[in-house]
């Protein structure tokens, strides 16, 4: 189990290596010069060479290449053309505002889905079933950027309860939470009935009905406990999809996450700040996929010992 | 504590089932037992007014080919039927005398697992693959008994030990069993409150002869040694003939011929018991071909006016065509329903 944690630490690094070299390769295909980034419009033509020539901006893609993966091995992702601060530390003062609204809209999504797909597993084909997957398809038909501003009325202007953007504290937290969730409540229902619809065929449900288990706890333990693989899998999924930024959301409550951060360094040209940031996701997203299947191992012993012989 | 109820009080021992408990001497007594599954397309006539009588302490053999409506009808007993689409549609269910059909939910959950319980067919299907052996069987004894989990799961470790398991291993998972050993983990999750009544449904038929030796040896040992009464679902009839003292022989969802073993299997009346026992192979006369009986079960969905075993049966008339035949007693125990017998002369081929 350690060994197969450990390789599949280790498989981090081929990931980092290719994501780096794509990210490089495309942004040196983009027509803007950070020399102007860096300098502004009214730099003289000599100023911009002078600059390029001090940052190796004019050295062939491969060496620059060499150059910034040497850099990362120290942990230096370079400094923003931008604004001059490092790379590193910018990401790290927006990476744990991105990780809150992406932990917090995870837990929205799975209070309001679960629930929902496992009723409409249970009652499946009944007016219930329908009314469940309506439910979840409204979070989806809904506009992330709608729903927020709607929210913003209602609950910041309006009734005045809660924050209407802003990172601070709790409280500024749930609006986004709930715009975010919202939106992927209906692969995480489906996936839940589906899921459920499956287990419930089971003959071990039928054994602990014999047993004379309640049906609750027939479908709370039994089942559930068989259906949670690809409801873990998909939230898993969701989890990476929102670690890389909610950029409308973010927008929308003036969320300090790294979406929006990201979207205006592509805008602004600063390439440090793009490269270095698409890393870092890339980093965190194999850890959470890393932590996702360590997951199946304690759910299925089965999975278990295939990684323990495997 | 995964199973305890928030009151403290494990397990249902507050349901209160003496108070509408009847006397009774059968064990389990069903009369008039219709079950059937019905969906928007058509309607499966499963179970079709059957009798059912179990003496205490005594094994019955449920014999009949797949798809006869054996399991079904063990389930209704149970009030297990999957419902929708399954449906008893009409029947008298008495478990230990108790009426079945007007527990409530939680009284009949209480019934389940420490009064009659149930052994399934397929081992490999009928225990969670994510749940450890030791806690599946603590978990039963956890629903009727007001103990600790700790205390059940050593509880749970002594039955393993009864069922041929070393105890130590109570804590693996299904899929680190074979098949033999899965089903006696089945065996002890039935067991494990002593259950005064037993459902084998074809508990060996998945299993290699040798262990299905094995398993049915150790079953009677257990019957004999708890009291218990039994209905064994089989279409094996060596296994009827080395376990039980009746036999119900189960075609379209009727029974057509019960009496005890000797009755049914020396006396034999009824053409489908003649067709089954010609359908074995004999291994001291070994002729070219079996006998099988032709043709196949009417489909359940539509079964035909008459007698459902007229258009595969060497004996049947026009008789047989027009209406159900009805039981006729042969022996206080023997009933045979079959309308040839309506001529006082009729004899089937076999035991002549």
């Amino acid at each position: 189990m350690i060994q197969y944690v450990i390789k599949r630490i280790l498989m981090i690094i081929p990931v980092v290596l290719a994501v780096s070299f794509i990210v490089f390769f495309i942004m040196d295909f983009v027509p803007n010069d950070p020399a102007v980034t860096a300098l502004g419009d009214g730099a003289t033509e000599e100023q911009l060479e002078h600059y390029r020539e001090e940052n190796g901006l004019n050295d062939p893609l491969i060496v620059r290449y060499a150059r910034y993966m040497g850099g990362i091995l120290r942990g230096d992702l370079g400094t923003s053309y931008a604004n001059k601060q490092s790379v590193w530390d910018l990401f790290f003062a927006k990476f744990p505002n991105t990780l809150r609204l992406a932990i917090a809209s995870v837990i929205v999504t799975v209070v309001l889905s679960l629930p929902l797909g496992i009723l409409a597993a249970v009652k499946e084909n009944t007016m219930a079933d329908t009314i469940c997957s309506a439910l979840s398809f409204v979070g989806l038909a809904m506009p992330n950027f709608w729903l927020g501003l709607l929210l913003i009325m209602l609950f910041a202007v309006n009734l005045n309860w809660l924050p209407a953007t802003g990172a601070v504290g709790l409280k500024s937290l749930i609006l986004p939470a709930i715009t975010c969730g919202t939106g992927n409540m209906a692969a995480l229902t489906r996936i839940t009935r589906s899921s459920m619809l499956d287990v419930l065929k089971q003959d071990y449900l039928r054994t602990a009905r014999a047993k004379g288990q309640s049906e609750r706890k027939i479908i709370t333990y039994h089942a559930l406990k068989n259906a949670q693989i690809p409801i873990v899998t998909q939230i898993g999924i969701q989890m990476s999809t929102l670690i890389g930024g909610a950029v409308l959301t973010e927008r929308v409550f003036a969320w300090p996450g790294v979406g929006a951060f990201l979207v205006d360094s592509i805008q602004k040209s600063d390439f440090e700040v793009v490269t270095g940031f698409v890393i870092m996701l890339a980093i965190f997203v194999s850890i959470v996929l890393l932590i996702v299947d360590v997951l199946y191992a304690f759910l299925d012993p089965r999975i278990k010992a295939q990684y323990t012989t495997g | 504590m995964k199973f305890k109820e928030k009151n403290g009080k494990s397990g249902r021992t507050n349901v209160d089932l003496n108070s509408i408990r009847e006397e009774s001497e059968w064990a389990v007594d069903a009369e008039d037992l219709v079950v059937h599954y019905v969906t928007s397309a058509e309607t499966v006539e499963a179970v079709n007014s059957i009798d059912l009588k179990l003496k205490k302490k005594r094994t019955l053999g449920l014999v009949g080919e797949t798809g006869a409506g054996k399991t079904t009808a063990m389930l209704a007993l149970m009030r297990m039927v999957p419902d929708p689409p399954g449906e008893i549609v009409r029947g008298r269910i008495c478990i230990n005398g108790l009426d079945m059909m007007q527990l409530t939910p939680a009284q009949l959950q209480s019934v389940r697992g420490s009064e009659i319980a149930m052994i399934f067919q397929d081992p490999m299907t009928s225990l969670n693959p994510v749940i450890t052996v030791g806690d599946q069987i603590a978990e039963s004894i956890l629903l009727h008994r007001d103990i600790s989990r700790a205390e059940a799961l050593k509880e749970a470790e002594g039955i393993l030990a009864t069922v041929g398991i070393d105890p130590r291993r109570s804590g693996e998972y299904p899929h680190q069993f074979s098949g033999g050993m899965r089903q006696r983990v089945g065996i002890a999750i039935a067991l494990a409150c002593n259950p005064s009544i037993l459902i084998a449904d074809e508990p060996t038929s998945a299993l290699d002869v040798t262990i299905q030796a094995q398993i049915l040896q150790m079953m009677r040992k257990l019957k004999e040694e708890n009291d218990t009464s039994m209905i064994l679902i089989t279409h094996d009839l060596g296994v009827v003939a080395e376990m039980c003292d009746d036999v119900a022989v189960m075609y379209a969802g009727r029974i057509v011929e019960y009496g005890t073993l000797k009755e049914v299997f020396n006396e034999t009346k009824h053409p489908y018991t003649e067709g089954l026992f010609n359908s074995l192979p004999n291994i001291r006369n070994r002729v070219d071909k079996l006998k099988p009986i032709p043709g196949l079960m009417p489909d359940p969905a539509n079964l035909p006016a008459g007698c459902a075993f007229a258009d595969r049966c060497a004996y049947a008339c026009d008789r047989c065509r027009k209406g159900i035949p009805e039981a006729r007693a042969f022996s206080a125990t023997h009933k045979v329903a079959c309308s040839a017998y309506e001529d006082p002369d009729f004899k089937i081929g076999r035991g002549q």
